[in-house]
């Protein structure tokens, strides 16, 4: 992945602004934002941001490749939207954000440890195994990814909302054995391979 | 001949045994009074939901988005979209605008799709649409009203909108930071609605209620405490994200911050089931942790 990342740095030598332009999700309106600040004043997580957007948007134009690509900061978006409906400019902050977090990703530079990137990684691969989300699936993942231990840790923490889910049928204990997805997932695996294959290209991105 | 019929999306989290199998439950009793046929796409996939976008990208974002839009173009010819849960209406409406806006991005998603042997045309006029917009818009203030048969009188409600029901799209007519909608359907069947409740439109963390659980408790909590300021018997929401955080994390935050928070959060399409005479197990009422217990001795009724 870092071959990726090196290519990139040479491919835009200096020109970081472009790099996003061309290569992150909705990365064109970058140059658009003129600096009002009220999308950093409307995030719910905008104190845990280290650079809130506003700043990221300016940390791309003067070029802080690293600094941007490696934070945590995208990664507390919650995608409430409120970015977006606040921009006087109307730039689609929230989606800037997550191709920003994407392409960090994409390149193996984001921060390997960051909960959401990690949660995100489950998250996709659980949805896209059958088709349709593996709930107990998905919060065992969760649970255990730093290993058995905390994992048992954990899921005592959070046996009080498991046992609610169970009692009120809102939780299916057999759902490792027998969850439905989609008909063919195969089928589904085929295109989102072709679809990723295609993105890629354009992206100049080689998997 | 239902009055009237669209081609429904249900998503993930209505499934049986699944974390808003309730709120289905509660759609399916409030829809049948209605008279609002629900033609369920055959075959959907889940959405990618927002918090997909780290490993999903973009175009395979929308490919998950445009197979199901596909699939209902197939199948349920000229038919509105319909979904119920707030992530399955954003994620389908974003790829049907974007794949709108860039022929370049429909272009490679067609190509994705003939794998399948499937093809989106978006030459169906009617937009994607959220359950709550039907009503609206379709049906009408006085149409909700039609099938009532029990006032919800004497219970408080503080009207949960959330995020993704509200934003980036919206409902037409309604203002992002103060939609008045939801109180306006708790007035329609006789609750009473905070419509200055302060903690309206803030956001419950979503799925980073799992990934960054304390930031996201400190969100639940005010959205709670803002309720109880103002007098709420219970929450009412559109949104299954909204409504499961909100609900299952008050044990938590109760230890957390030493709080007593007990308050049950309901969906509008269980205030609308028992409204129109449905049992609590017909409005899912069986379904909330939290039980809503004037909710349930109205149903008893």
């Amino acid at each position: 992945m870092s071959d990726v990342n090196t290519a990139m740095v040479q491919k835009y030598r200096n020109d970081f602004l472009k790099e996003v332009e061309e290569n992150v999700e909705e990365g064109h309106w970058v140059k658009m934002c003129m600096q009002c600040g009220v999308c950093s004043g409307s995030c719910p997580f905008g104190p845990d941001w280290a650079h809130p957007p506003q700043e990221i948007f300016m940390m791309i134009r003067a070029g802080k490749r690293d600094e941007v690509l490696t934070t945590e900061s995208m990664w507390m978006c919650t995608s409430c939207y409120n970015c977006i409906v606040r921009c006087p400019r109307e730039l689609p902050i929230t989606h800037i954000m997550h191709g920003l977090a994407n392409y960090a990703h994409r390149l193996g530079i984001a921060p390997k440890m960051n909960p959401t990137r990690r949660f995100s990684i489950i998250f996709w691969n659980n949805i896209t195994k059958t088709g349709r989300v593996n709930e107990l699936a998905l919060s065992l993942k969760l649970y255990f990814m730093d290993g058995f231990m905390s994992g048992i840790k954990n899921a005592m923490a959070m046996a009080s909302v498991g046992i609610g889910m169970l009692k009120t049928k809102r939780l299916n204990p057999f759902a490792l054995i027998n969850h439905k997805g989609v008909k063919n997932p195969k089928q589904l695996h085929v295109l989102l391979k072709k679809a990723r294959e295609i993105e890629d290209r354009r992206k100049g991105i080689a998997s | 001949m239902a009055k009237k019929e669209y081609s429904f999306y249900p998503g993930c989290s209505s499934e049986r045994k699944a974390s808003a199998s309730n709120y289905m439950v509660s759609v399916n009793a409030m829809c049948e009074k209605l008279d609002i046929k629900l033609n369920e796409i055959p075959d959907w996939n889940c959405c990618g939901a927002s918090i997909g976008y780290a490993e999903g990208g973009e175009l395979p974002r929308h490919v998950m988005n445009a197979r199901n839009i596909a699939l209902s173009e197939q199948n349920n010819p000229g038919q509105d979209i319909v979904a119920t849960c707030a992530a399955c209406w954003l994620g389908a409406k974003e790829t049907a605008d974007r794949l709108d806006a860039s022929e370049q991005l429909l272009a490679d998603t067609k190509e994705v799709l003939k794998e399948a042997g499937l093809d989106i045309h978006l030459k169906n006029e009617a937009p994607i649409r959220h359950m709550v917009e039907v009503l609206i818009e379709d049906i009408g203030y006085e149409g909700i009203k039609q099938p009532m048969v029990k006032s919800l009188e004497g219970i408080k409600f503080a009207g949960y909108v959330g995020c993704q029901t509200n934003r980036p799209f919206g409902v037409d007519g309604e203002s992002f930071e103060n939609p008045m909608y939801l109180d306006k359907m708790v007035e329609t069947v006789g609750g009473e609605a905070i419509t200055d409740y302060e903690r309206k439109v803030t956001c419950c963390g979503g799925a980073l209620a799992f990934s960054e659980p304390e930031k996201s408790q400190k969100q639940i909590k005010d959205i709670i405490e803002a309720a109880y300021d103002q007098g709420a018997d219970m929450i009412v929401t559109p949104c299954p994200v909204c409504q499961m955080n909100v609900e299952v994390y008050q044990d938590q935050i109760n230890k957390h911050y030493g709080t007593k928070f007990n308050i049950p959060v309901t969906y509008y399409s269980q205030l609308l089931a028992v409204a129109y005479g449905g049992s609590a197990k017909d409005a899912g009422l069986d379904g909330n942790i939290i039980r809503a217990k004037q909710l349930e001795e109205i149903a008893a009724k």
